[in-house]
């Protein structure tokens, strides 16, 4: 099964509508024996850092995504899910991430980068041969925060005004992608499946 | 690097999509979903839903449209029209909307552009705004662009974005409809003083329109409607087009 984890948080419906179609078995679910009996979790996410670790952390939910990472249950986070597995968020204070991946995740740089949120479809660039190699083209991004993430976990990045922006992230059982794969046609179904290949 | 947006609105009355003359003569003109897929294959980049009877009692229908579109269209989706409380953000977006435009009600209470923008992000939560030149000045129009307000074009646009609305779209009334190209004098008097990304709306007519909208200015996304559904402007021939002319451009 795969668990798309429901946690009042975000656009859940649109993941659900992206995966189930390659995955029949997908599940949206906060119970924590789904989630570590699961094959695939997937952590999804829109909005602010705090109120999603808070409503994870309410629900005993951060305990028992630590407990699946110890499992090697593959884990992807989406967009803000994929932010909430570093370390530490600087959105509007300081909040502890999960802490599966290296680094902080801070706000675009002014004014280098001229509008934020990045909105839009942005090219992926290979930063390192992973599962997602050969799929190319543009995926949609929005955010205004992203990872500062150490290089050897940076998979693919795109260029926004000269920022290297992690799009892809992640090594072994654990990923992240910045950008919506729900929401970005072909591209992201084909990233998606790779996934589920694991 | 990041593409230049093409968006198509679908104008929607009573779960159809239509075109409207000055709010008269409002003929249907086709199966939303339908549409939807057509756009998507053809390589829009986003849609925008909007209901132009925005009722009450419509609500319940442009849910469910919503729900449809979103399980076969994957690209982001926008919805706007009589959204007037943070639970109307909160039914769409959990139907499938990725962001929500505000415009008349924002103009009424902007609290709500604040409060919307602090439960769901700044990125769902889109200013819409109706400008006409009155005099020497940008003004803000409201209820369709039919009733002018006090507000500044540029004054609402800088306050909007304060408030926390994560993109701008744009739409000049004095170009409306004239097919003659995007008001560019007005896009980029409010690009110059807002830094979150602007979607021109107003006066395409021609794939040249959008060409020199990305040429002469900043902007990031140009959205239109009748010229798509017309086929006037066919998705291919302009994003090929905009590809031949130096802009990022995504194809499908």
């Amino acid at each position: 099964m795969i668990a798309i984890i429901d946690y009042g948080i975000g656009n859940v419906f649109n993941v659900q509508n992206a995966v189930v179609p390659l995955m029949n078995d997908a599940k949206l679910t906060s119970s924590p024996a789904e989630i570590l009996s699961a094959s695939h979790i997937i952590l999804p996410g829109v909005g602010a850092f705090r109120d999603a670790i808070e409503a994870l952390e309410q629900q005993g939910l951060v305990e028992v995504l630590k407990q699946a990472h110890e499992k090697r249950i593959p884990i992807l986070g989406i967009c803000l899910g994929m932010q909430l597995l570093y370390e530490v968020s600087y959105e509007n204070g300081t909040y502890q991430g999960l802490g599966f991946l290296k680094g902080p995740v801070v706000r675009f740089p002014e004014p280098q980068v001229k509008r934020i949120p990045q909105i839009g479809w942005n090219t992926l660039v290979e930063n390192k041969a992973s599962l997602f190699s050969g799929v190319e083209g543009e995926v949609y991004f929005v955010h205004s925060y992203y990872a500062q993430g150490i290089e050897d976990e940076i998979l693919t990045y795109v260029d926004y005004d000269g920022v290297k922006v992690p799009a892809i992230v992640g090594s072994d059982k654990v990923y992240g992608m910045q950008f919506h794969p729900e929401k970005s046609a072909e591209v992201g179904r084909k990233l998606l499946e790779r996934f589920f290949s694991l | 690097m990041i593409k230049k947006r093409i968006i198509p609105c679908l104008d929607i009355a009573d779960g159809q999509v239509v075109k409207g003359i000055n709010f008269k003569d409002i003929k249907t003109i086709a199966d939303p979903v339908e549409m939807a897929k057509y756009y998507y294959e053809s390589g829009a980049d986003e849609l925008v839903f909007y209901d132009i009877t925005a009722s009450y009692e419509n609500r319940g229908t442009m849910v469910e449209l919503v729900k449809n579109v979103a399980k076969q269209v994957f690209i982001p989706l926008t919805v706007g029209g009589g959204v007037r409380t943070v639970e109307d953000f909160d039914v769409l977006l959990k139907s499938g909307a990725d962001k929500i435009s505000v415009n008349s009600s924002a103009i009424a209470n902007p609290e709500l552009i604040q409060e919307a923008s602090e439960r769901f992000g700044a990125q769902c939560v889109v200013l819409s705004m109706d400008v006409k030149r009155v005099g020497d000045q940008f003004k803000v129009f409201s209820k369709g662009g039919r009733i002018e307000t006090e507000l500044d074009a540029i004054e609402w646009a800088k306050r909007g974005v304060a408030l926390g609305a994560g993109e701008l779209v744009v739409n000049s009334i004095d170009t409306d409809g004239v097919k003659k190209g995007f008001d560019l004098e007005l896009l980029t008097a409010i690009s110059a003083v807002v830094n979150v990304p602007i979607v021109a709306s107003g006066g395409a007519g021609k794939i040249e329109d959008f060409v020199e909208l990305f040429h002469k200015t900043d902007i990031e996304a140009g959205l239109a409607a009748s010229i798509f559904h017309s086929k006037e402007v066919s998705m291919t021939a302009l994003k090929l087009a905009m590809k031949r002319a130096a802009i990022p451009t995504r194809l499908a």
